[in-house]
């Protein structure tokens, strides 16, 4: 199904599945820890050997030689890889740096060999035997150095790296009240719970890995791609991710060193990453610097808006896109955005949650706070009278699909009681806390992908949707089995899902924010199809077909599915492709956070108390998955305010508190109670399914509001993040 | 390196196994008797995922060798119930959403179920005020269940689950 | 991790003799500290002690109204003890503010005084550190150092003891019992247990080698207010930024010591004199002789706050 006009009234419409808070199918499963995830297969690869990854312990320069001797000698290992031994190897196309490097190096814990043992114990240990020898090379490791050769790239994120409106000099110079100040984020790791880890083994020329990835279909070409071996022979199951954020949409090393481990010994052999190798190895959300300039009239209409962003990625990587939402979130008739990219060597940079929008959107959102104020106008007030229901760069011409902004500021400020907040900073106390509110504009861009499926009915009516669609916690498995059984008239407990198997139809997979409309829409498509087929079996009219209660009814008459099936079953593959819906209509998700905090006044320590949001994010095809997605972004937006941040030494390139202790991420006692209300808003130029994505949205401006309660609370104004408490104690008054 | 025998009891049931010494309690779960609901997030203590109850406590296995707890009392998430039999820990897992992901939350569950003991028996946290007065709260849960990291942030959802048993268990 | 040979210790000092008999020997207790280390082959041992089940897990009164804490009482039953919680309120809140519910359960008494410290470059094998491998330098001098030490430093290493419960032992007087393994027993003063770096960051304790941890004992109870205030990054499960211990006793006389500034915990018997002049002037005895960088600097503002909020939690 092409996907090009509009959606009219069409069976989702009936949302008697769709739409409901359907607990996760794969629920039981989780909680009883029976899902396997990719290191746990004994059931398909009995007798795994181990493998362990070294990683290099310079961020550049070269290899001169590795000397293997001992380690080999070690008891129990079968096999040390290095790049001298693998075979030649390529490249994939989304990887910036090699993912097992020699004889030059690019950076820090880049792979340089595999061990193989018979055991975990043997191959951890007979690594620290390996002896590598390098040449350490001259790095560039400083971003502040960086910015000043800082380099125009080619495009961000598909568009210009730069664009222009007006005359946003002239107009900025002469606005009556401005705003020009400049934000710094720190790179930021994605530390998910389940470590990049994979089982590999082969049968013959061909390669199957149970891998942890979010993006099966990419596997399976990068994979290729890397071996050089035909596509064919290579097949990605990843039924189960332990979470992704981004770290796993490519292929990564564990993937390749355990193909390459296994070919060598003949037996399937396992890998994950350490996690003290995971921020180094794998890639992380570089650092930023931005520059806002907002000018404005003395009561806050935009007259200028300007982002500049500087961002470092390796040599042939690419920016970190914060300044694109800049391109669409307020009006403002002159209007800039630039975006610069410095060559570093340190670690891979590359998407995290929200790339762009999470780290654009804690300048942007900070700005506009600094802009209400210096107008004395309120902060949602000021986003309100800043909204625009078209693309403010492209013109009328170019109006958004759908955009409840102001309704989401309205409705989220009501429900967080935003009216109560002192406009002051610095007023409200209580015992030696220091209390106050912030607020922000959430927005991330809603993109499409197609997405295939296959849709089975067996003789006994049992319907089993399959595709390579990937389920990171997102709810993919619970949100495609209510589709299925929304369009064809069956109960959720009715529907088997099936996921993550490159033998199954190729789907959007999960990245951007796309997966959960793109991937029910390749099901509402297929399952179209499958209508049509069912409906002719029965001798009805399509268009007349309804189908609910197991049956297919028209003209006066039901015919149970099963029968309209026949003992055989039936199995159709189809998918939704999509034309260009999201060129002739700017298309984003909307929000807004409200956040309370407590800043204790003498040791600057900062607690979330409240947080709130409301969003409008098309349909919600399940809201309680979805509100989990939600609040579990919001979560991660709080520890970019407060918390995150891969430190960088730059003497030796690389990250320095790189494992769990020392890199913080929230935990429970970090985060209170979590509002969400989700807007009605069915957005009929999306998909046939009228949805978008949520799993992106909630982090988008959540630090943001975090940052302005804080400086609501203290009139401490911090613009570099993780805001810390010796930074905020660097702002209060004397204790 | 000598092969160490080891027994444990595992969820009811002695095992007999023999291991590299440096094989931890959660590699022998995992790798040796393939029971691998208790996951491994960071090897090194830092994230709770392979929380399992020893001898009625809960303990993090990455940290310690299994040949340790040679005839000691092991209860990971496979004995607690089934995807069929659910505890009701894990059926409030489910019913309000206290994952995402599904990792870390093997771990979380059996630190849940051991909090509501910790509680029960006294035990006093960082956030009791009165040292001699413990009491279920959700401040409670929240500051006790922090050696479990969630990195999807299931926190609201997994504080309702637990607050569902606890007041279950009370009725 | 390194093989190892393992024994499971039959007494103390069969502990202690087994420990000389095997020079590249270690104990190891609730194996939380040591295990982590070992896997990143920072610890290396080649025989193992497992002391678990000597017993030594009980906490019994002292003839002089104190208490012995056996060295292997879990860090979760030490701070639950009635005993502790009524008369040493301060060891039981700094216990309760370490690590998680899991790892107390675990982590034992004297293992936790002998925990190694967090210095990310102590933790990374691929950098210069006189800790791990003396005479390599010390990668925090001029590197990341904003979480590192400013009292009792050496050019040799900046870095600090984690604990918070040795910060609550040493305000409390604690004496440290041991067993050498020719039977020898003595008692070694908190205040003399830890070292500063100096030129041996790597010698972090008064211990022989194989000398055994059999108790620590409190002296009797000082009565008044404890407060131990912990200052993190996050609200739970992460090492003190800085912490406070501190006693308001019922005569008037008080007493302090902080985690987060040493090598050891900190303590300044002129700054005990001067609690009736309040926070400021503890702290500027206190931190006599600072010597911070600039990322570290904030640790004397932060000083004084936190003992500003430990002024003001007395009041409340
Ligand atoms: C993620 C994480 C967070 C943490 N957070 C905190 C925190 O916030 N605050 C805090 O204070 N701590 C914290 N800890 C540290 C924890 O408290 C220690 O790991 C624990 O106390 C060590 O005790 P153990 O019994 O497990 O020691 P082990 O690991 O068994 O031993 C440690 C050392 O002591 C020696 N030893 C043990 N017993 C004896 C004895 N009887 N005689 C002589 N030598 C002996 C061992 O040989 C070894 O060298 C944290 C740990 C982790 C992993
Ligand atoms: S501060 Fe001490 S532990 Fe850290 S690198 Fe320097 S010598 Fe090593
Ligand atoms: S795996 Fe044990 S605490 Fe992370
Ligand atoms: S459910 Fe994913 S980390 Fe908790």
């Amino acid at each position: 199904m092409k996907f090009d006009q509009p959606a009219t009234l069409n069976p989702i419409d009936r949302a008697r599945v769709v739409g409901k808070p359907v607990d996760r199918i794969d629920g039981p499963l989780k909680v009883a820890g029976a899902a396997p995830y990719a290191y746990e297969r004994h059931d398909v690869a009995p007798n795994p050997a181990y493998g362990w990854m070294i990683g290099s312990a310079i961020a550049k320069g070269t290899i001169n030689s590795i000397d293997t001797t001992e380690a080999e000698a070690a008891p129990g290992v079968l096999a040390v890889l290095t790049h001298a031994n693998a075979g030649a190897l390529g490249k994939g196309n989304m990887n910036t740096a090699r993912l097992l490097g020699g004889p030059d190096i690019q950076h820090y814990d880049q792979a340089v060999a595999l061990v193989v043992a018979e055991t975990f114990e043997q191959a951890r240990d007979a690594a620290k035997l390996v002896r590598v020898d390098y040449t350490q090379g001259q790095g560039k490791f400083d971003l502040l150095v960086g910015v000043k050769t800082a380099q125009p790239p080619k495009s961000v994120q598909g568009s210009p790296a730069d664009t222009s409106v007006g005359d946003f000099d002239g107009a900025f110079k002469s606005a009556a009240v401005k705003v020009d100040q400049t934000y710094t984020t720190p790179d930021q790791s994605h530390a998910m719970m389940e470590p990049h880890a994979t089982t590999a083994a082969w049968a013959g020329d061909k390669l199957t890995v149970w891998t942890s990835n979010q993006m099966v279909t990419w596997a399976v070409k990068e994979m290729a791609k890397t071996l050089k071996i035909a596509p064919e022979n290579v097949q990605v199951v990843s039924p189960y991710i332990g979470g992704g954020f981004g770290s796993k949409l490519f292929l990564r090393a564990d993937a390749l060193l355990a193909a390459l481990g296994a070919r060598a010994v003949g037996r399937p052999v396992k890998v994950a990453l350490a996690r003290p190798q995971i921020p180094n190895n794998t890639t992380h959300r570089p650092a930023t610097i931005q520059r806002l300039r907002i000018g404005a009239t003395k009561d806050g209409v935009i007259q200028a808006i300007g982002h500049d962003v500087w961002a470092g990625d390796l040599p042939g990587g690419d920016v970190e896109s914060a300044g694109l939402q800049t391109r669409l979130l307020y009006a403002g008739k002159n209007r800039k955005t630039t975006h610069r990219l410095a060559e570093l060597d340190l670690p891979e940079g590359n998407a995290m949650r929200a790339p762009g929008e999470a780290v654009g959107l804690l300048a942007l959102e900070v700005a506009m706070d600094e802009l209400a104020e210096a107008c004395g106008v309120d902060p949602v007030e000021l986003r309100i009278k800043n909204d625009i229901q078209y693309d403010p760069e492209a013109g009328p011409k170019r109006p958004f699909s759908s955009r409840k902004l102001i309704e989401c500021l309205q409705q989220g400020a009501e429900r967080f009681g935003w009216s109560k907040r002192n406009p002051k900073p610095g007023q409200v106390r209580e015992g030696d806390f220091l209390i106050g509110m912030g607020v922000a504009a959430a927005f991330r861009n809603n993109m499409a992908m197609p997405s295939g499926a296959r849709v089975a009915i067996d003789g006994k009516g049992r319907i089993t949707v399959s595709t390579d669609m990937t389920d990171i916690g997102t709810g993919t498995y619970t949100i495609i089995a209510q589709t299925a059984a929304e369009l064809l008239g069956v109960n959720v407990s009715d529907v088997t899902v099936k996921l993550g198997d490159s033998s199954f139809p190729a789907s959007a997979g999960s990245g951007g924010q796309w997966g959960a409309n793109s991937s029910t829409a390749g099901v509402y498509a297929t399952c179209m199809t499958l209508r049509g087929m069912l409906a002719q079996k029965a001798g009805f009219n399509a268009e007349d077909a309804l189908f609910e209660d197991g049956m297919i009814k028209a003209a006066g008459k039901a015919i149970p599915l099963r029968d309209a099936v026949g003992r055989e079953g039936i199995s159709v593959d189809d998918k939704i492709e999509f034309g260009d819906l999201t060129e002739r209509y700017a298309q984003a998700t909307f929000g807004a956070h409200f956040c309370e905090v407590a800043v204790d006044r003498f040791t600057g320590e900062v607690h979330v108390r409240r947080m709130g949001g409301a969003f409008a994010a098309g349909r919600i095809l399940n809201p309680k998955t979805a509100r989990s997605q939600v609040i579990g972004a919001m979560t991660m937006g709080v520890g970019a305010a407060l918390m995150e941040e891969l430190v960088v030494d730059k003497r030796f390139g690389y990250f320095v508190n790189h494992d769990m202790a020392e890199y913080h991420v929230p935990v429970h006692a970090d985060i209170p109670e979590q509002d969400v209300l989700f807007l009605d808003e069915l957005d009929d130029k999306s998909s046939p399914m009228k949805a978008k994505g949520v799993g992106e949205l909630g982090i988008c401006g959540a630090g943001a509001a975090v940052a302005n309660a804080i400086y609501n609370a203290t009139g401490v104004r911090l613009r570099d993040y993780p805001m810390t408490l010796d930074k905020v104690i660097g702002g209060l008054a004397k204790a | 390196m000598t092969m160490t025998p080891t027994t444990l009891k595992v969820n009811g049931k002695d095992v007999r196994m023999t291991l590299d010494p440096r094989t931890t309690l959660l590699d022998a779960l995992r790798e040796h008797l393939h029971l691998t609901g208790t996951k491994k997030g960071c090897d090194h203590g830092q994230c709770g995922a392979c929380t399992v109850i020893v001898e009625g406590r809960r303990i993090n296995s990455c940290l310690t060798l299994a040949l340790m707890h040679d005839g000691d009392e092991i209860a990971t998430i496979e004995g607690l119930g089934s995807a069929d039999k659910m505890h009701p820990m894990q059926q409030a897992f489910v019913t309000h959403d206290g994952y995402q992901c599904g990792y870390c939350t093997p771990g979380q569950i059996c630190s849940a179920v051991a909090v509501l003991e910790e509680i029960e028996a006294g035990i006093p946290s960082h956030v009791t005020e009165d040292l001699n007065k413990v009491a279920y709260s959700d401040a409670e849960v929240r500051e006790r269940m922090s050696g479990n990291i969630c990195r999807c942030a299931a926190y609201p959802n997994i504080i309702a689950a637990i607050r569902d048993v606890a007041e279950g268990d009370k009725a | 991790m390194k093989a190892f040979t393992y024994e499971r210790a039959a007494s103390p000092a069969k502990a202690a003799e087994a420990a000389v008999a095997n020079p590249g020997a270690k104990f190891i207790a609730g194996g939380t500290n040591l295990l982590d280390l070992m896997k990143l082959q920072i610890e290396t041992p080649t025989h193992l002690i497992d002391v678990n089940r000597l017993g030594l897990d009980e906490i019994a009164a002292t003839r002089d109204g104190g208490l012995r804490i056996g060295a292997l009482v879990r860090n979760t039953d030490l701070a639950a003890h009635k005993a502790v919680r009524r008369d040493y309120g301060v060891l039981s809140r700094a216990l309760l503010s370490g690590a998680s519910g899991q790892l107390r359960n675990k982590a034992t008494t004297a293992g936790n005084l002998l925990q190694r410290t967090r210095c990310p470059y102590f933790y990374d094998t691929t950098k210069p550190c006189n800790k791990r491998k003396p005479g390599t330098g010390c990668a925090a001098l001029n590197g990341f150092n904003r979480n590192m030490a400013i009292m009792g430093t050496s050019a040799d290493c900046i870095a600090t003891h984690p604990s918070d419960m040795a910060v609550a032992m040493r305000l409390l007087d604690a004496t440290v019992e041991t067993i050498t393994s020719d039977g020898t027993k003595r008692a070694i003063p908190m205040a003399d247990f830890h070292r500063l770096p100096g030129n041996t960051p790597d010698i972090e304790t008064a211990l022989a080698p194989g000398e055994f941890i059999t108790s620590v004992v409190l002296p009797k109870p000082l009565g008044g207010t404890h407060i131990y205030r912990k200052v993190r990054d996050r609200t739970s499960y992460a090492f003190a930024v800085l912490s406070v211990a501190a006693v308001f006793d019922k005569q008037g006389e008080t007493r302090f010591a902080f985690g987060g500034l040493a090598h050891k915990p900190w303590r300044v018997e002129a700054a005990d004199a001067l609690g009736s002049r309040g926070a400021a002037a503890v702290a500027e005895a206190a931190l006599a002789g600072a010597k911070t960088t600039e990322q570290n600097a904030f640790k004397i503002d932060l000083t004084q706050r936190t003992l500003a909020a430990v002024f003001a939690q007395k009041e409340a």
